[in-house]
């Protein structure tokens, strides 16, 4: 045992020597440096890895048309696994590379804490799709975004005013604050829409047998089912519905727009499924068909989600919210951090998601939901 | 004679012990040191709490593991009573109390309420043995957590107002706050946790666990591992003792919840799932059952390395796999053992062979 | 009616249980480890069949008679490699921490090659649904296959274990190991043997999980692994029908549990069930209660 401690000791100091040295490196004052924080790995791996990517083109694409006020820009990008502990060691890392700011990070509770240090350090926050109320609670910080209240209060608005139902069941996932935050506002707003809440019932380390949920649903006798959920649990929950022969209404948030990009997914069971959502991959302007394209050949054919189109966004928006204040490369975080919270109220970017405006006080895009529904196997807008 | 080896048993034992804190108190001189000549990176700074969080959850599952030699998979649902009800109380007091106090007060209801849930649960899981309180620890931690979801807590000028259904259902007036807000936890707990009170909880664990080891119950405690039955016949009562060791160990996880959730600002549930326990198991598992310093050590290394990796990006958590399978080899595989006392003994410095010295 | 379609979907679930537990609980029986790599044996199996049909286009019963070939030799290749050195180690702990490195090797190694984006498996099960009481309960052909699957293979593992020689060497390996030794039964060959087949079943799990809930992630295998533990805990470790009952038993539970309780505490009644039982009966419903002696 005596030895064994010996030996983890000094692997212990091996290391720690060793990352001293990595600390010590040279930060290059020409780029704009920019840091990406998002799940790579673990079970929400798909939307870290959607911003990287939707990030990386807009980098490039920035970059091949001559930078942001003449200097190039870096993208650094960390892995946080959907925790929020090692969203802070991300960030920290992400610091002692020089990033001067941050896009992320991509998930709820892990963008609060890492918005509790950017707060402090006055680092300048844009997080391309961390939708919980506090994720931005600092004046550093800004979203791409809808957040939770707009979403749920949207998606009950939408539902009322058009008359698409009255008798409604929501299936979420307990174990996740977005799922869980719109599904509070939903519900609070669904009051005052005279919608009828038949049922609502949750999910949690359970994402394979959805039965039980959608049994009481249709008992409930509900016209249509709020799924204020993620599209993989989504897929799942469409393809049980058809087998037990439950077929009212679906509709969805921006969570659920990457559904048809299922491998293997038998679309026809998303046939009248609506959702929220501020990007479709099949809509027809020029913008989203060339990122589109940009991003299946980048990445093997796969089809962007609504977070790299929020990824792509956010670096046009930090972009024109550099141009806008005369930002030189050579600033510190904070001083650029200074700079950013005086002009996100400037400026105006037409991007993937829409026409995007913000309001400094509280961080909040401006823009406007739309609303799709799935006909044919494509997105229509409704 | 006699009295002789006991001194020298006795005097060995204390060495060690003092060696531990040593070593704790070298460790955070040299950074400190670091600190303040800026030596250490903004990453580093920032594991510096959390590798105290896993040392205090390590060195006290190691109680239960390593001392009563009982498999408990449930270490995290502790953490979780501790990280929950002191964030509780920091949001509830706010700035009524000066901040100080306010944290102590913090540790000591996080410690006081782990300690009492390790104790309710531990009167009906203790008859259990092996694998079977392997499975039921980890059933318990998941409960908590899984509760710990549906709660919803608000404060207003009424009192307090509590619900199990939505935050909607708290009826709270309009300057009331809402404090734990279901699966979307509690956030804005005030950052208090540094570095400086990391190191004198992990102090306080130590003491704590050290000298309950040593003391009549821990003896006892460790005779029963060796042999149950023995231990009964002689009139030791064994889960009494274990008992004792399960809410201690509960209470210091819940000192580790406290740090952990007054490091963040936010703070939720997911964090505290079967696969934390497993996580602080693997630290006690690896750095040697029972043995104390190994387990900080490995909490240390383990907590340190996946930020290591970072260069290494898509290949982190593969490399941080392969790594942990070949130290486990390294470490335990009897050959692996053979090979290593065979090279060691050949260098200079190393050390005789110690024959059935026990290593606590 | 209802309550019917909700026991129906519990069996279907538990059916699902029982099978990874029955590999879990064979693994546990005789090399008295937990084998948390196990859960994830299984979505590799998933992943091979998927890719057998897909990219290679093979036959579904090809593709899971191939996924079965390559689960037996990565779970032999598994013990061998990772385990087997530690069985002398004196703690079963550190088979336990060796398993859970094993279990993030094979997720992380899934993630690199498939990504991480869930892939819809193609049902391989072409059977049409059962439709009883007039259309009032619906019984898919999935569930239908996983549960003659489930009792086929409790038969066929009971008849083994009790009638060909291998059998009952693992039986005796279970029961005393440097007994079994000293009769001349190659242990390291019975244990190796137990891993090939409880790796077989888990790819056959993989499947069937897969075919009732139709997506692979490189965390698929993680939580059913875990509750199919909890399963073969809560029949008896060990115990062949223990572990079948078991699971059944925590399918209905959950579903019922999520039908008339609660949905977002449905695991903590699990749970809360499974320590009530344990309390009652410390070794599991079918568990052999054995006092050691000194």
């Amino acid at each position: 045992m005596k030895k064994l401690t010996k030996v983890l000791s000094i692997t212990a100091a091996a290391a720690m020597a060793a990352s001293m040295m990595a600390s010590v490196s040279v930060f290059a004052d020409d780029v704009f440096t920019i840091g990406a924080i998002g799940p790579i790995t673990g079970a929400a791996a798909a939307y870290g890895t959607s911003v990287m990517n939707g990030a990386q083109i807009a980098v490039e694409e920035i970059n091949a048309a001559g930078g942001i006020n003449g200097y190039q820009v870096e993208l650094l990008t960390a892995d946080d696994t959907h925790d929020a502990e090692l969203a802070v060691n991300a960030y920290n890392d992400l610091k002692d590379q020089g990033m001067q700011l941050l896009l992320g990070t991509v998930t709820s509770a892990p963008c609060i804490a890492v918005e509790g240090e950017a707060a402090n350090d006055n680092m300048f926050l844009l997080t391309p799709s961390g939708t919980a109320v506090d994720c931005i609670f600092g004046d550093n910080a800004f979203r791409v975004c809808f957040s939770d209240p707009a979403q749920g209060t949207a998606s009950a608005q939408y539902i009322g005013e058009h008359g698409l139902a009255t008798k409604i069941a929501i299936i979420y996932d307990s174990s996740d604050p977005y799922s869980a935050g719109i599904t509070e506002y939903f519900t609070a707003e669904a009051a005052n829409q005279g919608l009828e809440i038949v049922s609502s019932e949750a999910f949690s380390d359970n994402r394979t047998d959805f039965s039980a949920q959608l049994n009481k649903a249709k008992e409930g006798g509900a016209e249509l089912v709020f799924l204020p959920i993620y599209y993989q649990e989504a897929a799942l929950i469409l393809q049980q519905a058809a087998s037990m022969d439950f077929a009212p209404a679906f509709f969805g948030c921006d969570g659920m727009d990457g559904i048809l990009g299922v491998e293997n997914f038998d679309t026809s069971l998303a046939e009248g499924l609506m959702m929220l959502t501020p990007f479709t991959p099949n809509a027809e302007d020029e913008m989203t068909q060339n990122f589109v394209k940009t991003y299946e050949e980048k990445f093997d054919g796969l089809v962007p989600i609504q977070f790299g189109a929020d990824a792509y966004d956010g670096i046009y928006a930090m972009k024109a919210a550099l141009e806008d204040a005369g930002a030189t490369a050579d600033m510190s975080a904070s001083e650029i951090c200074d700079a950013m919270k005086a002009s996100m109220g400037n400026i105006t970017i037409t991007g993937l998601t829409g026409e995007i405006s913000w309001d400094p006080a509280t961080g909040e895009p401006n823009k406007e939901p739309k609303a799709v529904v799935i006909q044919n196997g494509e997105y229509q807008p409704m | 004679m006699n009295t002789d080896i006991v001194k020298k048993i006795k005097n060995r034992r204390l060495r060690s012990k003092l060696i531990t804190y040593l070593i704790v108190i070298v460790f955070y001189v040299v950074v400190q040191i670091l600190i303040n000549t800026g030596n250490l990176s903004s990453l580093l700074t920032g594991l510096l709490v959390p590798i105290c969080v896993y040392v205090i959850a390590a060195v006290s599952l190691n109680l239960v593991v390593g001392i009563s030699g009982e498999l408990s998979l449930g270490h995290a649902g502790f953490m979780c009573v501790g990280a929950y009800t002191s964030a509780f109380l920091s949001n509830v007091v706010g700035s009524a109390l000066p901040e100080t106090l306010r944290f102590i007060l913090a540790i000591l209801t996080g410690a006081v309420f782990a300690g009492l849930f390790g104790l309710l649960i531990g009167i009906p899981v203790l008859r259990l043995k092996g694998d079977y309180l392997a499975i039921v620890t980890l059933a318990f931690g998941e409960i908590i957590k899984n509760l710990m979801n549906v709660v919803y807590v608000g404060i207003d000028s009424k009192g307090l107002h509590v619900s199990t259904t939505s935050a909607m259902d708290l009826h709270l007036e309009p300057t009331g706050k809402q404090i734990i807000k279901g699966a979307l936890g509690i956030s804005g707990t005030p950052k208090n946790s540094n570095f400086t009170i990391g190191v004198i909880l992990i102090l306080l664990t130590l003491f704590i666990v050290q000298n309950l080891i040593d003391s009549r119950s821990g003896r006892a405690v460790m005779a029963a591992r060796d042999n149950r039955i023995a231990a009964e016949s002689i009139g030791i009562p064994v889960t009494k003792f274990k008992l004792l060791a399960f809410a201690v160990s509960a209470a210091l996880a819940g000192v580790a919840g406290v740090l952990y959730s007054h490091n963040l600002a936010t703070l939720n549930t997911k964090k505290f799932d079967y696969n934390t326990s497993i996580l602080v198991l693997v630290f006690v598992v690896l750095g040697g059952i029972g043995n104390i310093r190994g387990s900080m050590i490995a909490a240390v290394i383990l907590t340190a390395l996946p930020e290591m990796l970072r260069f290494l990006s898509n290949y982190r958590m593969l490399i941080y796999a392969i790594v942990l399978i070949v130290m486990m080899l390294f470490n335990w595989a009897p050959a692996a053992r053979e090979w290593r006392e065979r090279v060691l003994s050949r260098l200079p410095f190393g050390r005789r062979k110690a024959v059935g010295k026990e290593e606590v | 009616m209802s309550f019917l379609t909700y026991l129906k979907d519990g069996i279907s679930l538990g059916s699902v249980y029982a099978i990874i537990a029955l590999g879990y609980t064979m693994v546990y029986g005789i090399a008295k480890m937990l084998n948390f790599a196990h859960g994830d044996v299984i979505m590799v199996g998933a992943y091979v069949v998927l890719m057998m049909i897909t990219r290679a286009g093979l036959h579904p019963l090809l593709a899971v008679l191939i996924a079965m070939a390559a689960c037996t030799v990565l779970g032999m290749t598994i013990e061998m490699v990772a385990y087997r050195p530690l069985r002398k180690a004196g703690s079963p702990l550190a088979v336990l921490i060796t398993a859970i490195g094993v279990s993030y090797l094979l997720q992380n190694i899934a993630l690199l090659m498939f990504g991480a984006d869930g892939k819809t498996f193609i049902n391989v099960v072409s059977l049409p649904s059962l439709s009883l009481f007039d259309g009032g309960l619906v019984i898919s052909g999935t569930t239908i296959v996983t549960i003659l699957a489930n009792i086929i293979i409790m038969i066929c593992l009971t008849l083994f274990v009790k009638k060909t020689k291998q059998g009952r060497a693992m039986q005796a390996v279970s029961e005393d190991r440097d007994a079994a030794q000293l009769m001349g039964i190659n242990v390291n060959g019975t244990i190796s043997l137990t891993f090939a087949i409880g790796s077989a079943l888990a790819a056959i799990a993989g499947v069937l999980l897969c075919s009732a809930y139709p997506v692979v992630t490189p965390y698929t295998g993680a939580m059913p692994g875990i509750k199919a533990f909890v399963a073969a805990v809560f029949g008896g470790i060990g115990s062949i029908p223990g572990a079948m009952l078991g699971g059944i038993l925590l399918g209905v539970i959950e579903i019922l549990g999520r039908a008339y309780i609660s949905s977002q505490v449905a695991d903590a009644i699990v749970f809360g069930v499974l320590i009530i039982v344990l309390l009652v009966k410390p070794s599991g419903l079918f568990g052999k209660n054995v006092q050691e002696k000194v």
